[in-house]
Parts: structure tokens; sequence; C-alpha cells
């Protein structure tokens, strides 16, 4: 086994953990300042891919379509909040899940009913569908480069706004005591819909540059959305630094058991048995992750109001 | 004209009844103590105002306008600025963040918070759960004066905090009566409240049962509505 090889697999564990990221930063978000748990919001990542699919088909411009990715997603998600979200905040978490379960079908129906049952397809920009030399000799994929990029910018950039901004400030306000921010002048329902709206946005990010790799298509959101609930369980809901912490952690994880149990298994299993068992326990690995993590920090490793 | 005119409240949490007809006016620049025992209804007619606590009956005009059962946020935006009971800084907040977080133009700023209460200045990078009892309310006065507010809502100003302390903060309620600002306040310490009210409405099971100046508040009076 070559270092090179083992380099690519933890860059395709922290790509796939800043993708997560995207999704995780506005589910955390949302549940932590809200407390809503949204089910929605894998719909949310479909319509950002949906978004760039069909508006860089149409332009034939992969950036036009990343903007529209975030431009309808960010609408869908304040439509949403306005029409239905807003009535829940007060319903307890059954309630929540019922309704956004609801919303998770009449967005697949409505997008099935738009763009029929098959995948469409997006392409890599040109601009970054080559590879790079990676030290150890090995190439790495620059559009996966790209996506880590994207996500460290995306980071620091919420990073920046929560910590150093007065929307950042009435948002951990929020968070903490709802009824007193309001008491003191803050519309809350203005701000509920633009942390809403934010989540969107970046889930809808999400969608478009997984899209490109993968394929655009009805349901696409909901394994990702389960991923990025175990993240925010991981991190400490509410926590940004929680989900970025948690999101590269369950990515990491996720993708090097899937390499690396299967090899070390064969040390003591013939090859066979080794290859089936790793795999089993691979997809098992970040559930176990997580269990382990809340045995010893029942609040998740950055919970927000801890 | 008063800034502040509630009638004939009633509030009720759930099917429980809080208030039964609460009467009770604020003046510009007047100072007026709202005064009971435990339980009487002081803090809910605080909340009534503000409409954390929706009255079900009653009416509350403030600077000219009905205000009755609006949205807080619009609430405090017309110029009310709460001190709530329990204080609720917000924890993971810094001090100056508190502060900053709702803060709406006017002669109130950082720099005059921080005159006023110079512990806040030197702890103003601290976040607000690090703070004692005392700092704590100095900042959410000075989190409800930085919303430039036309009256100061108070409740329990100095409740459970060492004597120096509470010392400051009655002396920092002077000067804000001194400034001209209105308050409306809820304290146990008589000794205290009593000089800095012009005047009292004291309230007995949900009812205004007596309102006048300060200084016709004789020991009989305070014995008969206060006296445990």
């Amino acid at each position: 086994m070559s270092s090179a090889l083992i380099i690519e697999q933890v860059l395709n564990g922290i790509q796939l953990g800043v993708t997560l990221f995207l999704m995780a930063a506005g589910l955390t978000l949302i549940f932590g300042v809200m407390g809503l748990i949204n089910l929605a919001h894998g719909s949310l990542y479909m319509v950002g891919a949906f978004a760039c699919a069909v508006v860089a088909a149409a332009t034939g411009s992969f950036w036009l379509g990343l903007a529209a990715s975030l431009a309808a997603a960010a609408a869908a998600g304040a439509v949403m909040e306005i029409l239905v979200i807003r009535r829940l905040y007060a319903r307890d978490h059954l309630d929540q899940v019922l309704a956004t379960f609801a919303l998770i079908l009449i967005f697949s129906e409505a997008t099935r009913w738009l763009f029929g049952s098959f995948p469409l397809y997006l392409n890599i920009p040109s601009a970054l569908s080559g590879a790079v030399h990676l030290p150890g000799g090995a190439q790495y994929s620059l559009y996966r480069l790209a996506i880590i990029g994207v996500g460290i910018v995306v980071a620091a950039g919420l990073y920046l706004l929560i910590s150093h901004t007065r929307l950042g400030m009435r948002i951990r306000a929020g968070e903490s005591d709802r009824e007193m921010i309001g008491a003191l002048g803050v519309d809350i329902r203005t701000l509920y819909t633009i942390v809403f709206a934010l989540g969107a946005a970046l889930a809808g990010l999400a969608g478009a540059l997984v899209g490109a790799q993968q394929s655009v298509q009805v349901g696409m959101g909901e394994p990702v959305l389960i991923l990025a609930f175990v993240v925010i369980v991981i991190g400490g809901i509410g926590s940004i630094k929680g989900a970025l912490i948690g999101a590269v952690l369950v990515g990491v994880v996720d993708t090097l058991g899937r390499f690396l149990l299967p090899v070390l298994l064969e040390v003591f299993l013939p090859p066979s048995q080794a290859a089936s068992i790793g795999a089993a326990v691979a997809s098992m690995l970040i559930y176990i992750v997580m269990a382990l993590i809340l045995a010893v920090r029942p609040q998740g490793l950055f919970a927000a109001n801890a | 004209m008063s800034l502040l005119e509630v009638s004939g409240l009633q509030t009720f949490y759930g099917a429980s009844q809080a208030l039964f007809g609460v009467d009770l006016s604020v003046g510009e620049g007047e100072v007026v103590a709202l005064m009971g025992r435990n339980g009487m209804g002081k803090t809910t007619t605080i909340r009534s105002i503000c409409n954390l606590t929706p009255p079900r009956t009653g009416a509350i005009r403030f600077a000219g306008s009905d205000i009755t059962r609006r949205s807080p946020h619009r609430i405090a935006r017309l110029g009310i600025g709460l001190v709530p009971e329990g204080r609720r800084c917000f924890p993971n907040l810094t001090v100056e963040e508190n502060l900053v977080a709702a803060a709406r133009g006017g002669k109130w700023s950082l720099t005059s918070v921080n005159r006023l209460f110079p512990r806040l200045a030197e702890r103003r990078r601290q976040y607000a759960n690090t703070l004692s009892g005392g700092e704590q309310q100095m900042l959410a006065i000075g989190r409800a004066l930085m919303t430039n507010p036309k009256l100061l809502i108070l409740d329990e100003a100095t409740e459970g905090l060492a004597p120096v302390i509470r010392q400051d903060i009655w002396a920092s309620i002077r000067a804000l009566k001194q400034d001209g600002q209105s308050i409306l306040i809820v304290d146990k310490a008589l000794a205290e409240l009593l000089p800095v009210a012009d005047r009292c409405v004291i309230l007995e099971k949900g009812r205004t049962v007596w309102t006048g100046v300060a200084g016709s508040l004789t020991p009989a009076l305070q014995d008969r509505y206060l006296g445990v």
C-alpha cells in the first residue's frame, strides 16, 4: 500500500466531509437557533443540484449554474419557512418531523413532475476538470480539491458572520434566549427566515457541487441528510465549529474505513471473508463513532449551549 | 399626557387568572415604583405590557399609540427597554456583544454606557456567563439603555445582589432619573426605592389597590400592603 494511495483516500474523506459540512452547517443552525428538525433539508440540496444542472445546460456555464443553485435553494428555503416552517416552531418535534417529511414528498414529486425520473447530467467545469500532482507522485482530481477549497472558504465566512457581525450576535442571542432578543426589539421572524434561507443556500451549493460529480436525480438528498444529522449530533447541536469538525471526522472515518478495514482484517481472516466483513463493519463505522462520542460527551463535541 | 397608560389589565396563564384589573401610568420623566408582595402580579404586569404574556383584556397605550398585544419587538422599538427579572444576559455573547446586538441609535452608545458602568468596559471581552450577579445586572441595564428607550422597565433591580453592588445600581438609577429617564421599577428594598420613586402603584392579588406619591406611603400602608 503506497503512501500516495493513503493521501488520496484521506483527501477523498476530507472532500466528503466538506460537502457534509455544507449540509450540516444549515441544519445545525436551524436546529440550534429555532429548535426545528428539518427533514426537508435534503430537498433543498436537490433543488440546488437541479437548478445548477438546468441553468448550466441552458447557458453552457457551470458558474452561472452555481449562482442559480444558491439563489434557487435560498428562495425555496425562504418560501418554505414563511409558508410552512414558521407554523412549526412552537410545535413538538414529532409534528415537525411529520410536516417536513411531507415537504420531502412534495418536493420530490414536484421535481419528478417537472424534470421526469431520469437523472440530469451536470459536467465538471472545464477549468477544474484536470488532475494535479500530489507529493508522492499520485494524481488527484482538481475538482475535488476545489470542493475542499470551497468548504474552507464557506467555513471561514460562516465563522466571521457568526462571531463578528450583528446578525451573528443576534443569531447566537436567539439561540440562548429567543424571548429576550425579541423583547429588545429584534424581529425574530425575519431573523429566522434569514437563517433558514442561508442554511438552504449552503445545502443547495452542496447539491450543485456533488451533482457535478455524481448525477442529479430525485431523492439524491436523503442519504446525505442522514449523514448530516450524524454530523451535527457528533459536533454538538447549534455549533458551526462542531459541524465542521464532525463533518470532516465522519467523511474521513467513512472513507478510510471502507478502504482500510478489509485490508486490516486480511491479517486475521481469509481474503473473501475479510472483504465482506470489512465492508459490513465499514458501513457501520460512523454510527459506532457517533455512539462512542455520545457515550463520552452526550452533548456532542462542541455543544453551543454547554 | 402620560407616556405609559395601562388600564383594566387582565392576564391569564392558561386557565388560571393572574391579573384581575391592573391600572397604572408613568409620565414623561417620572419614576414609578410597582410594588406588592410576592406573587401579587408585578412581573406578570410587566410581561403583559411587553406582550411577552399577552393580556386577555385591558388596554395599554404607550407614547400615543395603542400597543395592546402588539408583537414584543414592535413594542420594544416604540421605546420600551426591558431589564427582566433574573437579568437574562445572553451567556454565549461577550459583554460588548450583549450591548451591541440589539442596539438602536440615540444618545446611549457604548461610550456612554461604559461611563455609567465602568466595570462593563473592563470586562468587555468576557462572556456574560463569567460575570458576577451585580455585573450581569449592570449589563442588563446597559443592554436595555443601548436600545435608547423612552421608558426603562426594571424588574427586581437589585434582588440577590451584594450590598456594595446594590448601592452602585441604585446610584446609577438615581443618575438615570436625574437625566430625565422615565422608569418603571420593581424592587423590595423600600429604603432605596422610595427616595428615588415619584409615585408608587401597589398590587394585591392581581389588582391595583393603591396609587399615590411616594411620600404618602405611610408605615401603616407599607405594613398593610407590603409587610410580611
